[in-house]
């Protein structure tokens, strides 16, 4: 069995831009733009990124639940996009996502227990006679009560919101879950309580993860392996610990500087990046972050980098590595 | 119907409607007691006008309550919380959502909704600069003038707090003609553009024409500073202003907001709930619980030596980079019930430390240093010594 459960190589979503009455077709946004990464089994990776800069539309596409435009993804060596209607049912039940925002990703109408139960009638995972029984375990193991299954999601707090959220994504049984933002809209107290769940959810299960997230601290925390997107592209990937430790694009560098430090002694040495994320409508020439890079050189605005191995699987896309 | 009665027994968030048609016709005999005092047509003078208790503060909490007359029953949103703000400092508040921390700034601005929301007791003397004044007891119509010119607030969410329909000129506009009316025109907009310059606005011809939906966030969100700038206020209320940017628009918008508080030389109160923004941020910090100041003191002292159970469990469940823990700390259970408080310790049962003294009453605050002040009875002297054996 391969080792690798989800395999993105050269993955592109364009979104085009429409204007007038005919709706003509006057540019794209390059939202996610030749994005390559492999995810191993039981492993979490993360995306990290400033707000616009593709993270969410990686995972969406990666779910199929945006068709790609180009490149291909791989989820146990098949092809996601080119499944037909009938295998795509099957693997939904194998791909779920949480959703940032616990408050709008909840039906107001229907009760908690049905929430999290009718994917799991829809697709006649458990026998009839099993199916409570199912409900309940999956409930309990998410930090639920059994009886709040007659509750709907207007009496629960936020955290347990998110709790509800996970239950529906785990009552299918799935080997790989997208988590898009999933404690961004929590307090810290109650973040630190989900991100517990998760991992013990991890252990358990034995999922996968894709944890996008623009809380780095969270990110360091939780993933095994990190991503970080600027403008649609991977500038940086390596193990939490490499990226971590050893930032090398400058990009990377800037972020971990920008991060508030919970010590009032701490010595402030902060890269403040000037300007806003440029318009991924019409990202700069050569390499996209040049714009806002302290060690910009020539070739920086000519030529875009390529991708380079600095070892251990730690690749960088910028021309200051070049040799 | 009987439903509910059932349920009732078992969870106290359920009341009949029988009861709670009772509550809200005693609450408006409540609300409305204070409405008739609020909307008296000559408010004496005296009345409002204070002395503060010590003249380098800029605003005084000096035992603030405020609370909402709900149908389910009365919600202490703010519960006997002081605090001063000293001229040209940064005082952090944090706390959990819930914990009453908005409304406490709400209640300095008089925008507590009303009639539900009232002061009910206490009050906060701000210093407007000639004159000293209790923000509670202030007729409306006087508290226009102060609100936006001595007073300003930057709100959260800088999507919604801008008019989407106005060009982002005329809103700042308006700001400044409204506290100055003998100012014309072409001195407004002039005032309006270097005030847009001030907040780091490279292009603010530009931007003087555009409307909200052209800007991005950390754009709009100097927007809202340089309108709460504008009239060169006193204080500045910055309620979670950077909690819907990115980090590293969040890094600038601070970077910014502590550049400004040394060229204006005005008091920020700075609510958070981002322990790393406090720590960059505040001279002094104030941890809110459940409406109770738990513990407050200097910067220094609260993140080298936390008092409060809750502080240190606060601390403990934040990720740090660069320091791998295996699994997160989290505080057990959940913020009490607004509506029926237990009389001891509101974090008695989530607390881990608890004593056997923590059952009785609520703990009084505890001083540790002139600035220190903690709400634990653990910090009590005569147990002090126990919990050291």
């Amino acid at each position: 069995m391969a080792d690798n459960i989800i395999e993105v190589k050269h993955l592109k979503k364009y979104f085009p831009i429409k204007s007038g009455p005919l709706g003509k077709r006057k540019g794209t946004v390059k939202a996610v733009d030749d994005v390559s990464f492999t995810i191993k089994k039981g492993t979490t990776m993360g995306l990290v990124g400033e707000s616009g800069c593709g993270k969410s539309t990686t995972g969406r596409t990666i779910l199929r639940l945006l068709d790609k435009t180009e490149g291909e993804v791989l989820f146990y060596e098949k092809e996601v996009h080119s499944l037909h209607k009938k295998e795509l049912r099957e693997l939904r039940t194998k791909m779920q996502i949480i959703f940032q925002d616990p408050y709008s990703s909840l039906s107001p109408r229907l009760p908690v227990g049905e929430i999290i139960g009718e994917a799991v009638k829809e697709h006649n995972l458990v026998p009839k006679d099993k199916y409570e029984e199912h409900l309940n375990r999956i409930m309990l193991s998410c930090g639920l009560q059994v009886y709040h299954k007659d509750r709907y999601p207007h009496e629960f707090s936020g955290g347990q919101r998110q709790r509800i959220c996970i239950a529906r994504a785990l009552a299918l049984n799935p080997e790989f879950i997208v988590c898009d933002e999933p404690v961004s809209a929590l307090d810290v107290s109650i973040q630190a309580q989900i991100i517990n769940l998760l991992e013990d959810l991890q252990a358990e299960y034995g999922l996968t993860y894709l944890f996008i997230s623009h809380d780095l601290s969270v990110v360091e925390h939780i993933c095994d392996t990190v991503g970080v997107m600027y403008l649609g592209g991977l500038v940086e990937m390596g193990s939490t610990e490499d990226i971590f430790s050893n930032p090398l694009h400058p990009y990377t560098k800037a972020l971990f500087s920008a991060i508030p430090v919970p010590d009032p002694l701490a010595k402030l040495n902060r890269i403040v990046l000037k300007g806003n994320i440029p318009s991924p409508a019409n990202p700069p020439k050569g390499c996209k972050f040049h714009t806002r890079c302290r060690e910009c050189m020539e070739i920086c605005k000519t030529k875009a980098p390529n991708e380079k191995n600095m070892g251990n699987g730690h690749m960088v896309s910028c021309h200051l590595y070049d040799k | 119907m009987a439903i509910f009665i059932k349920n009732g027994a078992k969870d106290a968030n359920y009341i009949s409607a029988k009861e709670s048609r009772r509550i809200s016709k005693e609450n408006r005999k409540i609300t409305n007691g204070y409405e008739k005092k609020r909307n008296r047509k000559v408010i004496p003078k005296a009345e409002y006008v204070t002395k503060m208790k010590n003249p380098n503060n800029v605003v005084e909490f000096d035992n603030l309550h405020t609370y909402f007359f709900s149908d389910v029953g009365v919600v202490k949103s703010v519960n006997g919380v002081s605090f001063d703000i000293p001229k040209g400092k940064t005082v952090g508040v944090v706390g959990e959502s819930g914990c009453g921390k908005s409304v406490t700034s709400l209640s300095l601005m008089q925008l507590v909704q009303r009639p539900q929301g009232q002061v009910v007791e206490g009050a906060i003397r701000f210093n407007t600069g000639n004159e000293v004044v209790d923000v509670t007891k202030m007729p409306t119509a006087k508290m226009q003038k102060l609100r936006g010119n001595k007073l300003s607030m930057i709100f959260q969410e800088p999507m919604t707090s801008l008019n989407p329909v106005f060009r982002i000129g005329l809103q700042v506009d308006e700001v400044i003609a409204l506290h100055y009316p003998q100012m014309n025109k072409e001195d407004i907009k002039k005032r309006t553009i270097e005030m847009l310059e001030l907040v780091g606005i490279a292009n603010s011809e530009g931007v003087y024409k555009m409307y909200p939906h052209e800007l991005s966030g950390g754009m709009r969100q100097r927007v809202m500073i340089a309108m709460g700038l504008a009239c060169d206020p006193e204080l500045i209320i910055a309620d979670e202003p950077t909690t819907a940017l990115d980090v590293t628009i969040q890094a600038q918008i601070l970077d910014l907001l502590r550049d400004l508080k040394v060229r204006i030389n005005s008091s920020i109160m700075l609510i958070t709930h981002d322990l790393g923004v406090i720590a960059e941020m505040a001279d002094y910090v104030v941890v809110m619980y459940a409406g109770r100041i738990v513990e407050k003191g200097t910067v220094a002292e609260i993140f080298s030596n936390p008092c409060h159970p809750y502080t240190i469990g606060l601390m403990n469940s934040k990720p740090a980079v660069g320091k791998k823990v295996g699994r997160l700390y989290s505080i057990p259970g959940k913020v009490p019930n607004p509506i029926n408080m237990p009389d001891y310790c509101y974090f008695k049962d989530r607390c881990e430390m608890c004593l056997e003294v923590c059952a009785g009453i609520y703990p009084e605050l505890v001083q540790l240093s002139p600035t220190h002040f903690v709400s634990c009875y653990r910090h009590y002297d005569i147990f002090r010594e126990e919990d050291k054996g």
